[in-house]
């Protein structure tokens, strides 16, 4: 009995799930997925998710079909040989999965470093950013210590704030730094991680893109109180983000007026009871 | 005995020592401190009296720490786990016998998410202290309280170097009334680096439950 054609039977199968499967992962569940789309940058994450899923998708679908293919078709079944045939190379099969594995690696190195160079991609760019948004941004310095993080709004009289609002719709340059070790300031709806480090000014730049709270936490084991480094924070409408501001520096006026002069960050100074 | 009985008698007797001994540790490590309850001052109203020392002595299992302690029928009791009555006032006293210290981030020189904004510093009402001059605070993030404690100034006379300290012996008093909320735990803390000898000053006792941090208990 000649062998069936294995072969072209898995590409079948293959082709077949991956044109069904592909536009279902891409068009319907990687869209829903996190972050979601509270900022530029969120979903610009949630794109790249969707499109490092559908290159994946194929390949996902091309194990399980012939895994499956395999576990059915060449199940020893009774009265069949002991073993199993011998497996021999096959330089065509080799040099297309090599090609295309690494065209695909190649092509998604590529498509991640022009994302970066295009929006930062949420995360920080240290002190001196590559990827910076055109036209006006609001700078809000995000100031983190054992165990809270505070804000400082130097276009708005230096006041700093318990609290983090935002303006929707307006491009935002997160300063963030620590006044002691190293915590990490992650706003995961607004699609936002970047690490507070003591002396350093990381900059992460945002635009919330709807009106919305978000979740902060601190992404760095810093101490004993790491896991109540937590906070709401809100985008708000120009005109609420005007009211919120100007209510929190008569609030915090008379902290705000012990401040030092605005810096990009502070290096803790020496403390004469600290050792 | 045979050998193989005594082999597995010792590794079944180790397994036990070194459970209970990481069970004891991890036990040692979690578990809150006993609460001490704020007293009742009238209908959904209660007092409490807190105090801050250089050295918590003989009061702590770290006789060199700085520390908080609470105050109860006049004694000192080293705890800083205390319950408070939930949807009430909390009025609450620290007697502050530590030195000045310094604030790493000035903006908690000042009286915040008290009743009325501000706190009675000696008598006399302050919405915010010096930074420099800042001994301790009393910090609850979830509440958005904020207490900046003055220090005993450098040249202050009988200064209380541990506890006990007398009511006799320099210190500032700090008062201060608060609202709670729903029933739960909620986190407190000192924000100066006020641990001596540890790196940045925000180790030992800024590190320990009991000792610089601790829980409101609301019930």
């Amino acid at each position: 009995m000649p062998e069936p054609p294995h072969f072209r039977r898995i590409l079948i199968l293959w082709a077949a799930l991956s044109i069904i499967a592909t536009p279902i992962v891409v068009l319907v569940w990687a869209p829903g997925l996190p972050p979601g789309n509270g900022s530029n940058v969120a979903s610009g994450q949630v794109t790249d998710n969707a499109v490092l899923l559908g290159v994946v998708t194929p390949i996902a679908a091309l194990m399980i079909v012939f895994f499956t293919y395999a576990l059915i078709v060449f199940r020893r079944r009774d009265g069949g040989p002991e073993e199993g045939l011998a497996i021999r190379d096959h330089r065509g099969i080799q040099t297309t999965w090599l090609a295309a594995t690494s065209v695909i690696v190649l092509l998604l190195a590529a498509y991640g470093t022009i994302r970066l160079f295009d929006e930062g991609a949420g995360g920080g760019q240290g002190p001196d950013p590559v990827a910076k948004p055109s036209g006006s941004v609001l700078p809000v310095q995000v100031i983190a210590q054992q165990w809270e993080f505070t804000f400082r709004y130097p276009t708005f009289g230096g006041v700093e704030t318990p609290h983090l609002a935002l303006p929707v719709d307006r491009n935002i340059a997160l300063h963030v730094t620590s006044l002691d070790v190293i915590h990490s300031f992650w706003a995961h709806d607004l699609g936002v991680k970047a690490d507070a480090n003591p002396g350093v000014d990381n900059v992460a730049y945002v635009r919330p893109s709807e009106v919305r709270s978000f979740s902060i936490r601190c992404a760095e084991l810093c101490g004993l109180f790491h896991g109540h480094m937590f906070d709401t924070g809100e985008v708000m409408s120009d005109g609420s983000f005007l009211a919120w501001i100007h209510r929190a520096q008569v609030a915090f006026g008379p902290g705000t007026g012990a401040l030092p002069k605005f810096r990009s960050h502070y290096n803790p100074a020496p403390h004469r009871r600290a050792g | 005995m045979n050998s193989v009985a005594a082999r597995w008698l010792a590794i079944v007797v180790g397994t036990v020592i070194v459970a209970l001994a990481i069970g004891l540790y991890v036990n040692k490590l979690v578990r809150a401190p006993t609460p001490v309850s704020a007293q009742q001052a009238g209908p959904a109203q209660a007092q409490l009296t807190l105090g801050t020392t250089p050295a918590v002595g003989k009061l702590g299992g770290q006789p060199t720490w700085v520390s908080y302690l609470v105050r109860e029928g006049g004694q000192w009791k080293h705890t800083t786990t205390f319950d408070v009555p939930a949807h009430s006032l909390v009025h609450i006293t620290i007697l502050n016998f530590d030195g000045e210290s310094g604030l790493r981030n000035p903006f908690l020189s000042q009286v915040q998410g008290t009743v009325g904004g501000t706190m009675q510093l000696d008598g006399k009402t302050v919405k915010n202290i010096s930074p420099d001059a800042a001994s301790h605070t009393f910090t609850v993030p979830e509440l958005g309280i904020v207490i900046p404690i003055k220090g005993v100034a450098d040249d202050a006379p009988n200064q209380c170097e541990e506890m006990p300290c007398s009511l006799s012996q320099a210190h500032e008093t700090v008062t201060f009334t608060m609202r709670t909320g729903k029933h739960g735990w909620i986190r407190w803390q000192c924000f100066v680096p006020c641990a001596a000898g540890f790196f940045t000053g925000f180790g030992g006792p800024m590190q320990t439950i009991g000792y610089m941090d601790g829980f409101l208990h609301v019930v």
